[in-house]
Formats: C-alpha cells, structure tokens, sequence
C-alpha cells in the first residue's frame, strides 16, 4: 500500500512531533513521581513557546530564545510549586489557572509587543534550529535512489533539529537520575511517602521544589522546540492540548522513563498519520464492517455486566452502529463498493479519542505514586 | 479548628483575592502602556451607564450562571468539571435539532423542547467522561479536557456537513423559524412601554430560567437527600461507602446534572441570541464558570454574584478591545488570577486573615 | 562522679494557637534505662517527644543531650545528636526495599550503589549484634508488620542512635510480638542505649520500665521509679481522679441469636483471602467481642457486614439471610433497614463527614428516611437540628451544639456523636468496632455503660477491639481473630491473657497453662 520511503517520512514525522510530548511527559513524570500532580504543563509548554520565539525574534539568536523560553516556564514552576508546596493549595485549580494564565498573557503580551494579533513574526535562519544531518546522510534529491538502510539513516536518524536528540537524550538521563541517584531514591520517596522522607531529615519541600524546576526546564525546552523548529513562530493556543496529551501518555507509561518514550512515539505517529494522510478513502463496506465489529464487541462486552454499564456502553454501541447504517445509505445508490471519505475532523479528534481511550484503561491499570497530589502536612 | 466566623469565610476571603487579582490586573494594564483608572472608567461607562451595557452584561451573566451553578455542582461531590464548553457545545446541537425539525408553534412551547435537547445532550456529554472517573478511573480533568476538543470536532462536522443549508460558505446552521425566537430585553421592555431601552442588547428571557436554576440548585443540594449524599461523597469517599451511598450512582448523576446545566447555556446563546448554531459560540463561558464557582464558593449565591461580576468583565472588556489597545485576552488574565487566588492561593489569602481572628481572640481571653 | 542524664527536658513548653500542648515540663532520663511516659490521648506526650525529635520548636525551655546544651532546630540535628524515634504509624516507603529504606538519608555520596553496599554490610553486622534479624532485599509491603518494626529501629541504629524514643509501639503487635520487642530493647539497655517508651497501656510501664513519668493535660505531674508504683497509683495520676479499670455488670440473659454467620469467606481487591471460614453467632442480650491484633481479619469482617465489601457464605440476621454482594439490596442502606447499626473504627474517616456540622452528621446513613423528611422532595433540617440537640443532651457531648462542626469536636465527644446515632436507632444489631479509641478517660467509662445498656435492652453486640482489657470486661463470649479465621471461643470467666494471647497469636487450640 505505501512504500518504504513513505513510511520513513512518517516514521520522521512522528519523532519530530513526539518531541515535544516526550519533554513534557518527562517533565510531568518528575514532578508526579515527587507527589506534585501538574496539569499545568499545558500552559508551562505554550508560554515557553511564546516567550523563546519572542526573544528570539527580537534578538536574531534561537539561543537567546531558548534560554528566554526555560526561564518563563520555570517562573510558572514556580507558582505552582507556591500554590501547592508552601501554600498547599489545590494543585489541580493551581495548574487550570497557570493554563488559563498562560493562554490569556501570550496573546496579550504577543498583541503589545508585536502588533499581529496575537502572533510572534515568523523566525528566519539564526531564529530557528536548524536540522542537523549526520555526515554521509543522503539529500533529499539523493534519497529516492538510495538503499533501504542508508533511507533509514538519512531520513529517520539524521536531519532532525537539536532539540529532538536533546529530547532523547533526557530519556537516559532521567532514568539514571531516578533510580541510580540519591536524588532519584529521595525523590521517588517522597511521592509515595513524604513523612519517611521527612523523618529522615530530608527536606521535603526542597525536593519537590526540584522535581518542579526539573519539570520547569523540560517544558521550556519543549515549547522553545514547538515555536523555533516544530513552526517558526508563536500563534495562539499552539499547544492544541499537547499538554494534557503527555499526561495521558505518562499514564499510560506507568510512570517510567522508557514506557514514557514509547508512548509518546505512539502519539506522535498519530500525529503524524493525522497530519500526512488528510484525505482518507475507505470503500464504504470495509468502512461498516469495521464499525459493525466495534458495535458487536462493545455489545459482548457487556452481556455480563451491571446496568450501568450495558446503559452507556449499550448506547455507544447503537451510536456506531447507526453511524456504519448511514454511511451504507449515503452509498446505496452508488453501489456499496464505492469510496467513502472520513471526515477531516474525525481524523484531527483522534488523537484525543486516543487519550480517553488509553485513561479508561483498556490498555491495563495503573498505580501512580502513593502521595500524588496531597499536599504534605505535618501530624500534629 | 474553626477560627474564622463563616461570613470571613464566604464573603470577606473572595472580596480579598478579587482585590489581589485587580491590583495584578492594573500592573498588567499598565505595562502595555494604558491606564487602569481610565480602563475601569471605560467599562463602566460603558456597561453600567446605558441599558444595552446592561443588556449584554445581563446576557453574558446568563452564560456564566448556568456554567458557574454547573461547576459547582461537580465542585459539590469533589469532582473537577472543566468540560463545560463542550457540554455546551453539544447542548447547542441539542437545541437546534430541537428547533430545526420541530414545529413549534410558539416560543414558550419551543423553549420547554428546546431546554429539554439542550439539557439532554449536555448530560450525555458529560457523562461518558463521568462514566470512565466512576468506572475506570480515569481522572475526569483529563477526560474532559479532551472532550471538548473533541466536542468541537463534532460540532464542526455538523455544521459543515450536516446542518449547513445548500449554497451556503457560513459554517452554521440555517437560522431558526421565528415561532422559537425568545423575546428579549427590548422586547420585555418594549411590552411596559419603554421601547428604546435595552436596545440591540442580546439579553432574554433565558436570564429568568438561569435566575430559576439558581433557586433549583440551592434546595437540590442543601434540602435533598440527593444533595446530601453530593456533598457526603464529595467530603469523604470512605464515609460515604460507610453510609451506604452509591459512589458511581452519584458521580453519574453529579456529572450529568452539570453538564445539562452547561447545555442549557445554549439556550441563550443559540436560541436566543444568534438564533442559529454557530461555530465557537461558547467564547470560554466553559472555563469562566469555573472561576464563577470558585469565586462564589460553590454557592447559589455567591455564583449569581460572581456571575454578575464577569458579565460587567466580560462586556466591559469588549468596550476596552474596542477603545483601547487592549486585547480581550486581557480577561483571561483576570479570570487566572481569580482562580489562582481564590483557589490555589487562597491559604495566603486565608492566612493573615486568620491570625487577625485569632489575635482578637487571644485579646478576649 | 555524677553520671550525666543522656536526656534533660528544662521547662519546655509548646502552644498550637489557643491550646497548650506542654506547660513547663522537666523531665530526666539516665542513660542505659528505660523510661516510661505515659498519659491519656491529648495528655501531651507526643508532642513532647515531637519537639525532641527536631519536628516542632519548642517556645521555651531547654534541651540537653549528655549534659551539653543543645538546640534541635529539625530532624537532622535529632540524629546528629544520636536521637532516633520509632514512630506510631510507620515511616516506611511500601514499594522500597528494605535496604533503600534504611538508606533513605543517610546515604553517603550521590551515587546509589556505594551507599547500598555499604549499607548492606553494615546490617549484616548489626543484625548479628542485636539479633535484628531482616532480609534487605525484601519489599515493605509484604513483610509484616513486627518485621516492619523492627526496620524502623534498624533505621535508628544505622544512623547510630543512642537514644532511642517507641511511640506506641505495641499498637499492632501480638503479645508474641510485643514479647520479643521488649527484649529487643532490654538487649540495647544492656549495650548502653537509652530507650524512652510511650505508652498508654499500664502494664506495659510495669512490665519492662524502669522509671516512669506521667504527663496530665499538658504538664508532667509526677516522675516515679516504676517498682515504687502500681497501675491503679499510675491511673490515678493520669486522671486525677480514682479510676474504675472494670466495668460495672450484671450478667447477660441471651435469648435467641440476631446474627448467625456461617462459612464466611471474602478476598479483597488483590486477591488476597482476608477471612476465612468464619462461623460466629451473637444472641440477643449478648455482647459477643472479637479479640485480635488489627489487620487479621476484624476490619474486613465489620466491612462485610456494614455492606460496604463483598464476601461469600451465609449471614443471617433476624433468621433472614443478608445479600453479601453490596449491590443495592446488599448495601449500607439495606443494612440499616434490616435493623443493623454500626459504630465504624474510624469514625474521623468513616463515621463522620468532619465538615458538616453535628445535626448533619447525626443523620449520616439515615438520611432517606421517612422520619427525616418533610415531604417526598426535601429533608425535614429543623426536626434533624431539634432531634440532635436532645441526643447531644443524652449522650453528655460537650458542648451541645447542634450547629458546631464535627472537627471541632474531641475525640470522645465525636464518638459519643456517632454513638449516639447508632444506638439512638433502638437496632437490632451493633457493630461497633475501637469503640474507646483515642477517647478520654472518662469518657470511655460512659460509653462502656451506654453499650452495655443497649445489651441489658435485649439487643446484640458484635464489638472489636484491639484493647485486650475491654473485651475481658465488656464481653458476654469471646472469640479470637488471627489471620482471617477463628482460633477459638471462650468465656471471659474461664480464660485470661496469656490464653488469649496465644490464640490472638495463631498457637492453635491447645490446654491453657
């Protein structure tokens, strides 16, 4: 169906748009290990992106942005980690409001600064990162004649900005900070039981004050990758969720590094497929077969259960199944082996289908760190 | 320990971090280069001095009362609904299936229909993600967060594949037939002889419904046993299995309370201001309610009051967008910072306060 | 030559806003003793040894270790000193190992595997010394709990503590169990290490103490050598007032059994067999108690029956069977409707919603009852408030505000709020599990009499406690939970301790001693 070469562009794709996911995963992994739920990573990820393509638009140096990008999401680390380490707020409220706080001062900061509406001017060359390729990498003139293996590095491996092996990197490097360090052990103890720590004389505020900062750099990475090399500018809301995203893949990856990176390398080849194919024909009867069998297995899948759940899951599988009848009626006449389009809007909501799906569980429960979101009190 | 009396508690801590989130807000206005004095100036010239200011604050205040009474529901049994958008969203499409395909012969009838779709389909859309919290356990800030995206998404695809009337470029439905329209303000007005008034303001008969949710809310949690097990569950999940109250019932109806609450916005949105479906006609009412409820304590009361607050926000930055440099984004911020302090923040609000009670308790002794 | 106290306490004193929690306490402790403390829930004890373990700062006063002044301004400087504190409620990390337990904070260097060698080498020697014996690679929630114990004191030992503070360690041991960590410690008395207890069960001061001080509502009232004193003497002092250590009875007249339980088995939520074959009846007019040390089964037995966790085999209340399944015929709800009520063991976590206020929470499991509702919409607020008050009344809670919220409440005047509400039902059946929990003296006295009121009424009481003593006096039969299963029935007149403490230990039926 598709070639080689095809598949090495998406598979390229896919590592370029799960960069940004894996930072932010990690980055939400670190602070929920030390027991600090952050749902605020979506705002860290669009102000840092805001912040880095300004200063680098204004200064002509990407380095400048980048450093610019880390330092206003560790700013807003920060006031999380007020909110709900000292002042042991609601971290949950903490990290809405830090979105919502992030969304409305880019655009008002951006309009001030820039005039366009809400936008950053788009960067040029010592504004962005540019791709890196790897010495013997073939060009891309060179590229449909060359071999298999020598595509696989010249595409997949080489070429890709800085920020994405910098993203790689931290995988390593987070999983030796966690389990190979006295930071690690500490930290990791500190989100599953803050007294020991605390009892231990161990300061249970510095760690996760660090867990939080850790976390702070790692969506400023991301969002100075999002703005200078992903794009090459700031435009409103372009996180588009990518934030919430990383959580449900972190989740998902039960909390470890590794897991972490592969789940996000899943995403991202949603994305990627998403992004690539946006004209998807299916021949309408392959297109209700597939939908009868959703209807048929979410139907099975209830005989035995309680009532509310034959209600809801019942009715999801009425909804599909009366979606695979229109979609045989809107070909009658044309014959049923006719091609139907999928709908443009059914493929960009399915990377949020994705992540329902993965948080309800079907792919096997998961047991987050024993003091997530509590703060940590003394008993008296 | 109880140090505070409860009227510190309800009114004086919200009235402090509204203060801390102003002060913020006039930093933030001065640095893009206008005054605060003048922009505050501005907005309540322009909201509280002529009855159409009036009129749309009065209509945006009815958004923010149905999605603020929304949250707070949710708040009620412990459970965080920032699906409030897409609940609309999908309440939208509730109400125009309603009055698109149904005859109606008059708007009293249409709006009982139409309050009923809007509800309807709002519940349902908040309970899949309540479904997976009850069930699965899967964190429902999380679940319905992507179920607005994913509402949008929907609400798209009606609008341009469905609902969209042949030959048409606009994104939106086909208006709906004059027998639903809901009188407004001007019209209300216009009945008791004062036809200028309200004029063109977007205000109706929905605000009274909102007023009525208001009281429905009030004895649904506080006088009900329904309500009672709300709040037993969202204080203490243990005590509740304790007393025998169904933990999954509860979240289940909790949820899709709120989220017919936040479909019933579209009842004054869709039906009564635009008089057809549109795309993004939720303008972030969703996430205002939150900072309502927030800021209201989860109280009938409070909400209406806070409601009223962001209406005059709301409208008043409209004006500053129109006049002034200001972008409208600027409400946002506000509505951050409220949330920030009267939520995240609120021990450093609390805290002075509390050791203020309690040196004049000392002094007592 | 004077020897140096290894522990001076100079007019320490601490308040938490109005409440004073220690008034000008001096205390004295020699080194290579054990020191008793002892003193009711509230008395003060805790804080005391909170503020000598680095937690809390003391507003005035004076500390001194070796007879050298010192400040303890937090944890660290505590075991800089050589204090090590043995807490209630274990500070362990679950999913750790044992050896990454002990090494939390006292690692040496920033990499991992140095400090566990080392580590590693060190427990293997004190192991053998202080016949501590672990297994480091062990994970912490599957060993148990005496094990777990002995962890903590390791912990203290690695990090070469010579002072040594138990807060309550017995709480959730075995006799057998408590039996050997009281050697445990007489072996570190020998090596020289000072050991301060607290407690609050007497026999335990007489049994391994050498001096004892008793702490009353925040001040030290008297400081004896323990072979000078007796447990009445030492009551007395923590009370102020002459104590009666029984309660006061006549005996039981059952008449035919309310709760009949026959096979009982249930797993809970990792499939780990919680109750096994349990058979138990209680008969109207009776107070059956379970003996047991917390966590073999009792909490699961009054979950099963309170509705609130599945099981199988028969129950049968009033000759009827009861659904086990907590579906809605098997729930909390049904339950209530059956004629059963239950005094939960937590009541801050399951018994009260601590933010309502006590009218609300005296209808806490009844609140859809006709009699609590005006109409077929809305609850009756103004009947529930003027019936709390008359109960608040009768049950002596203080004070008598139906309006007041339930944290601000003692303890005792909380139980006696859920108390109230329970036997106020006039049910069929109690459940009522740590009745006397974290109560007060005198407070304790009272609900003992309103429990045994409620049996002279012809009702049935299943009652568990951890407290060997009350189930002795308080029960009409008693039966012995280890392990998911019962290990025997007695009659309190015909056995003692040391029997049921066998039993309570898993030492199968055997001829008492």
């Amino acid at each position: 169906m598709i070639d080689f070469l095809t598949l090495l562009q998406v598979l390229d794709s896919s590592l370029r748009l799960a960069t940004p996911l894996l930072l932010v995963c990690l980055a939400g992994l670190f602070s929920e290990r030390a027991g600090i739920f952050d749902i605020g990573l979506e705002g860290k990820l669009l102000a840092a992106a805001f912040v880095s393509a300004a200063f680098a638009a204004i200064t002509g140096s990407v380095w400048m942005g980048l450093l610019a990008g880390i330092f206003a999401s560790i700013l807003l680390s920060l006031l999380h980690g007020l909110a709900s380490i000292t002042l042991r707020g609601d971290q949950i409220i903490s990290g809405v409001a830090i979105n919502f706080l992030a969304a409305g001062l880019t655009v008002v900061a951006a309009q001030d600064l820039f005039g366009q509406g809400g936008r950053t001017p788009p960067l040029k060359s010592g504004g962005r990162f540019e791709p890196l390729n790897f010495p013997w990498a073939s060009s891309s003139k060179e590229m449909s004649e060359a071999g298999p293996l020598m595509q696989l590095y010249s595409e997949l491996l080489s070429g890709h900005s800085l920020l994405v092996y910098v993203a790689l990197l931290t995988v390593p490097l987070s999983w030796f900070v966690l389990y190979k360090t006295r930071f690690g052990l500490r930290l990791r103890a500190v989100g599953e039981n803050p007294a020991a720590v605390d009892t231990a004389g161990i300061s249970v505020i510095g760690l996760r004050y660090a867990a939080v900062v850790i976390g702070g750099i790692l969506c400023g990475i991301a969002g100075a990758y999002i703005a200078t090399s992903l794009q090459a500018n700031f435009t409103k809301d372009m996180s588009a969720g990518r934030g919430f995203i990383a959580l449900a893949a972190l989740i998902f990856a039960k909390w470890r590094p590794w897991y972490a990176l592969a789940a996000c390398l899943l995403f991202g080849f949603f994305f990627a497929v998403d992004n690539r194919f946006q004209n998807i024909l299916l021949p309408a009867w392959s297109l209700s077969c597939i939908l009868g069998v959703i209807s048929i297995a979410l139907l099975s899948y209830v005989w035995r259960k309680d009532y509310l759940d034959k209600v809801v899951l019942g009715g999801l599988a009425l909804g599909v199944a009366v979606i695979a009848f229109m979609v045989i009626n809107s070909v009658w006449a044309t014959g049923i082996t006719s091609q139907v389009k999928i709908p443009v809007v059914f493929i960009q909501s399915l990377p949020y289908v994705l992540t329902v799906v993965v948080l309800a569980g079907f792919v096997g429960r998961a047991i987050p760190p024993k003091a997530g979101g509590q703060p940590y009190v003394k008993e008296r | 320990m109880d140090v505070m009396p409860k009227w510190v508690d309800i009114i004086v801590v919200p009235l402090f971090s509204l203060f801390l989130a102003a002060a913020l807000s006039a930093l933030l206005i001065l640095a893009i280069g206008e005054s605060p004095i003048a922009a505050l100036n501005l907005m309540i010239e322009g909201t509280l001095f002529r009855s159409a200011g009036w009129g749309y604050m009065l209509y945006y205040t009815t958004n923010f009362i149905f999605t603020g009474l929304a949250v707070s529901v949710a708040f009620h049994a412990a459970l965080f609904n920032i699906g409030g958008e897409g609940q609309a969203m999908i309440g939208g499409l509730g109400v125009a299936l309603v009055c698109l395909f149904i005859p109606w012969p008059h708007w009293t009838l249409a709006i009982v229909g139409a309050s009923i779709g809007a509800a309807l389909f709002g519940m349902i859309w908040a309970g899949l993600p309540a479904y997976l919290q009850a069930k699965r356990g899967s964190h429902i800030v999380i679940t319905t967060i992507m179920f607005n995206f994913i509402a949008a998404g929907v609400l798209n695809f009606f609008l341009v594949d469905v609902l969209k009337p042949a030959g048409s470029m606009d994104p939106a439905s086909a208006n709906f037939p004059a027998s639903t329209h809901l009188p407004t303000f001007q019209d209300i007005a216009g009945i008791i002889g004062f036809e200028k008034a309200f004029r063109s303001a977007p205000a109706n008969v929905s605000f009274f419904i909102a007023l009525l949710a208001c009281l429905a809310t009030w004895y649904l949690i506080w006088r009900t046993p329904l309500g009672y097990e709300i709040r037993a569950l969202g204080k203490s999940g243990p005590a509740a299995r304790y007393a025998g109250v169904r933990p999954v019932k509860i979240i289940m109806i909790a949820m899709m309370i709120s989220g017919a609450l936040c479909g019933m916005m579209a009842i004054n949105t869709t039906q009564g201001e635009s008089e057809r479906l549109i795309l993004n006609f939720t303008e972030g009412a969703g996430f205002i309610g939150i900072a309502v409820a927030l800021m209201g304590r989860s109280h009938p009361v409070g909400v209406l009051l806070a409601a009223l607050l962001f209406g005059f926000l709301y409208q008043g930055g409209a004006e500053l967008a129109l006049w002034t440099k200001i972008p409208r984004e600027l409400i946002v911020v506000i509505q951050a910072l409220v949330i920030l302090f009267t939520g995240a923040l609120s021990l450093m609000v609390r805290a002075p306060l509390e050791r203020f009670f309690m040196s004049i308790q000392r002094a007592r002794v | 030559m004077t020897i140096k106290p290894a522990i001076e306490l100079r007019g320490i004193s601490k308040s938490f806003g109005p409440v004073q929690a220690n008034k000008d306490i001096t205390i004295r402790v020699m080194p290579g003793t054990i020191h008793g403390i002892i003193g009711e829930n509230g008395a003060g004890k805790s804080t005391l040894m909170s503020i000598l373990y680095g937690f809390y700062r003391a507003d005035a006063g004076e500390i001194f270790v070796d007879g050298k002044k010192i400040s303890i301004p937090d944890s660290q400087a505590a075991i800089g000193v050589g204090i090590g504190m043995v807490f209630q409620h274990f500070k362990l990390v679950e999913n750790f190992t044992v050896l990454e337990n002990i090494v939390l904070g006292a690692e040496s260097g920033a990499l991992l595997s140095p400090s566990l060698n080392k580590a590693r080498a060190e427990l293997a020697a004190l192991a053998s010394e202080y016949e501590l014996n672990v297994d480091p690679d062990a994970i912490i929630e599957d060993i148990g709990v005496g094990m777990q114990q002995r962890i903590e004191i390791l912990k203290a030992l690695y990090r070469k503590a010579n002072i040594l503070i138990l807060d309550e360690p017995t709480g959730v041991l075995t006799p057998a169990e408590a039996d050997q960590l009281f050697r445990i410690l007489k072996r570190l008395r020998e090596e020289g290490k000072t050991i301060i207890l607290i407690t609050h069960k007497l026999r335990e001061i007489m049994d391994i103490t050498d001096t004892v001080s008793v702490m009353r509502q925040g001040e030290m009232t008297a400081t004896l050598e323990t072979n000078e004193t007796s447990p009445e003497n030492l009551a007395e002092l923590m009370v102020g007032r002459k104590v009666l250590l029984r309660v006061d009875k006549t005996p039981a007249k059952p008449k035919n059994p309310v709760l009949e339980i026959e096979d009982l088995n249930m797993f809970d939520d990792f499939g780990v067999q919680r109750l096994k074959n349990v058979n138990l009846s209680v008969r109207a007019g009776e107070i059956l108690g379970i003996a047991g040390v917390a966590g073999n089964g009792q909490s699961e037995l009054l979950e099963v029956l309170g509705g609130y966790q599945k099981a199988d085999g028969t129950v049968k209340v009033k000759g009827s069977e009861i659904d086990l399944t907590t579906s809605v015929n098997g729930d909390g709800q049904a339950r209530r409707a059956q004629g059963i009520a239950h005094v939960p063991e937590d009541r801050q976590r399951e018994g009260l919603i601590m933010d309502f206020m006590a009218w609300e929470n005296s209808v806490f499991g009844y609140h859809r009852e006709k009699s609590n509702q005006a109409n077929r919409f809305f609850m009756d607020n103004n009947a529930i408030r003027r019936e709390t008050e008359g109960k608040m009344h009768r049950f002596d809670v203080r004070p008598p505000n139906p309006k007041l919220t339930a944290k601000n409440f003692s303890g005792g005047n909380q139980q006696k709020i859920v108390l109230a509400r329970e036997i106020e039902r006039d049910p069929d059946l109690l459940l009522v599990g740590q009745p006397t929990r974290g109560v007060d003296i005198g407070a304790i006295e009272f609900i003992h009499q309103q429990i045994v009121a409620l049996r002279d009424r012809g009702k049935a009481i299943l009652l568990i406690s951890v407290e060997l003593d009350e189930i002795l006096s308080l029960s009409d039969k008693i039966a012995v939970m280890f392990d998911g299963k019962i290990m025997g029935e007695r009659l309190p007149s015909e056995t003692n301790e040391k029997e049921l403490g066998l039993l309570m230990a898993g030492v199968a039926e055997q001829v008492a001693q």
